[in-house]
């Protein structure tokens, strides 16, 4: 399977990347309510696709389908190709409120995924431990997560959801319970993990300032029932310095551009 | 921090105690004995050796009953509150055994199970048994779903799910259930022995009532509190070790 790498390049949409995930007329309803309708999107990989809309439009939905956590009602996702019929070992998912375990250790924590998966005991945990230590935790491995701030749980669960090196990572509004400072060095170091993993990462947020800083491409969705009603893929701001981006013409125009679509639909 | 909490238990005891010490000299009734005098007859009763006889015969309902408590509620527990079908089949069941007056059932149990170990056993498994079902399956039921999500998006299988996510995450509820659940069964022993045959403690207390020996009495009835005070702490060092997290604080705060 050819691997390319797209992270500093800079070619049209049309160009159309090789997918790692495909979403084909996927419709959700509970019970009479449609959460999802007849919904289809690409996500390019080893690119960092956002989903962004006001609450209620289904965001964190699409990705529980994705993720195989919740079945479609009707329609198709593929992910390398293959369709998704459940969780599998392609994909690891970054959760809201983290869902860490409360009675295990940071180091169980991070290795619960290869836990779960039957890894022998020395070996998901030498893993484990590579990845705390890169998400900047080294000597909190056996610390409690109650003991942790909240921006360090959700660098627990990052790691967890890193050590199991699955190509997709979904992200579940994953920087919404961290306060403003975190989240902005978090956002710097998703930059860095995209630039330098290449992986395909689905990351939901409903902070336009946050999606058009770390997105390859900004899915926007409508609500009642959901819909793609945009996508907007940032062309220069890759290439700049992450302390740049904030400032670019580009990205506050985009920024703006998306608040206009957008405010309609907020009450 | 554990000294302080030391002297304070010790000062509560001593509040207590004194309290009794004092109403039994006013006297409040004449069939109310000191904390001395009933130390005296405990100190007595163990000397010659008749209180370990009589809890020889007492834990024997109560350790049975207990145990099958403590597993079949469990299991019963988990099983109602991973399946709605089995709530729906055996909750009132155990709704309604929780609030059946115990004592004016028991003449019904003696005339199907007789006088013997049998009938003791139910007594303390209709005691214990309600509340470890209740809490147990209440706890799995609130087992937060975004960590059962975590385990499904990690591949766990259902397995692995129940053991190492449903279970520990219910552990300290089915613990508070299992510790209200053996204090209702040491009451349910007492009951049993006072209300079917008078033997082990039950029979100290029923005769020594009959003799106006009231240290005695007292003394016995103190025994046995003392005996589960000391089972409930057992108990919570086991949760200790068992769940070591928990005990730190749970991580939602």
């Amino acid at each position: 399977m050819p691997q390319t790498d797209l992270a500093g390049t800079d070619e049209a949409p049309a160009d159309a990347p090789e997918l790692a995930v495909t979403v084909r007329g996927v419709s959700k309803n509970y019970g009479s309510v449609e959460a999802l309708r007849n919904l289809s999107l690409d996500f390019p990989r080893g690119q960092l696709t956002a989903l962004l809309g006001p609450s209620g439009c289904g965001k964190t939905t699409l990705l529980k389908i994705i993720a195989g956590l919740l079945e479609p009602s009707a329609g198709e996702v593929r992910v390398n190709g293959r369709p998704v019929t459940g969780p599998g070992p392609d994909r690891a998912f970054v959760f809201q409120d983290f869902a860490l375990l409360p009675w295990a250790t940071v180091l169980r924590n991070v290795a619960f995924g290869l836990e779960l998966r039957g890894v022998a005991r020395a070996e998901r945990e030498a893993i484990a431990e590579r990845y705390i230590a890169q998400v900047g935790l080294s000597g909190f491995e056996q610390s409690y997560p109650h003991e942790l701030s909240g921006g360090m749980r959700q660098r627990v669960g990052l790691a967890r959801a890193l050590s199991v090196d699955a190509e997709v990572l979904l992200m579940d509004e994953p920087f919404s319970a961290v306060d403003e400072q975190t989240r902005r060095k978090f956002q710097e170091d998703l930059l860095g993990l995209v630039a330098r993993e290449n992986k395909t990462f689905i990351f939901v947020t409903h902070s336009i300032e946050e999606a058009v800083y770390v997105s390859d491409q900004v899915a926007i969705l409508l609500p009642r029932p959901s819909r793609v009603s945009e996508i907007i893929r940032p062309q220069g701001l890759r290439t700049k310095d992450v302390a740049n981006i904030r400032r670019d013409p580009e990205y506050l125009d985009i920024v703006d551009r998306i608040w206009n679509s957008l405010r309609s639909y907020v009450e | 921090m554990t000294h302080r909490s030391l002297i304070l238990k010790l000062l509560s005891a001593a509040i207590v105690f004194g309290a009794w010490e004092i109403a039994g000299r006013i006297p409040i009734s004449f069939a109310f004995p000191t904390f001395i005098d009933s130390m005296a007859a405990l100190f007595a009763m163990i000397a010659d050796g008749s209180l370990f006889a009589a809890f020889g015969e007492t834990l024997r309902p109560l350790a049975v009953g207990v145990a099958i408590s403590a597993f079949f509620g469990i299991v019963l527990g988990l099983w109602i509150g991973l399946s709605g079908w089995f709530d729906w089949l055996f909750s009132p069941i155990f709704v309604v055994m929780q609030a059946a007056p115990l004592a004016a059932l028991i003449p019904l149990l003696v005339m199907v199970y007789g006088i013997g170990l049998t009938s003791k056993v139910f007594v303390v498994c209709i005691m214990a048994m309600p509340v470890i079902v209740l809490n147990t399956a209440g706890a799995v039921r609130n087992t937060p779903a975004s960590l059962k999500e975590m385990g499904r998006a990690f591949l766990g299988n259902r397995r692995d799910i129940i053991l190492k996510i449903v279970i520990p995450a219910a552990s300290p509820i089915i613990f508070s259930g299992l510790r209200l659940g053996v204090s209702a069964g040491f009451i349910g022993a007492i009951l049993a022995e006072l209300k079917i045959t008078p033997t082990g403690v039950g029979d100290i207390i029923t005769y020594s009532r009959s003799v106006a020996d009231y240290p005695s009495m007292y003394a016995a009835i103190f025994s046995i509190i003392v005996l589960a005070v000391l089972f409930l702490n057992l108990l919570e060092r086991l949760e200790h070790t068992l769940f070591r997290g928990n005990i730190r604080g749970y991580a939602s705060d």
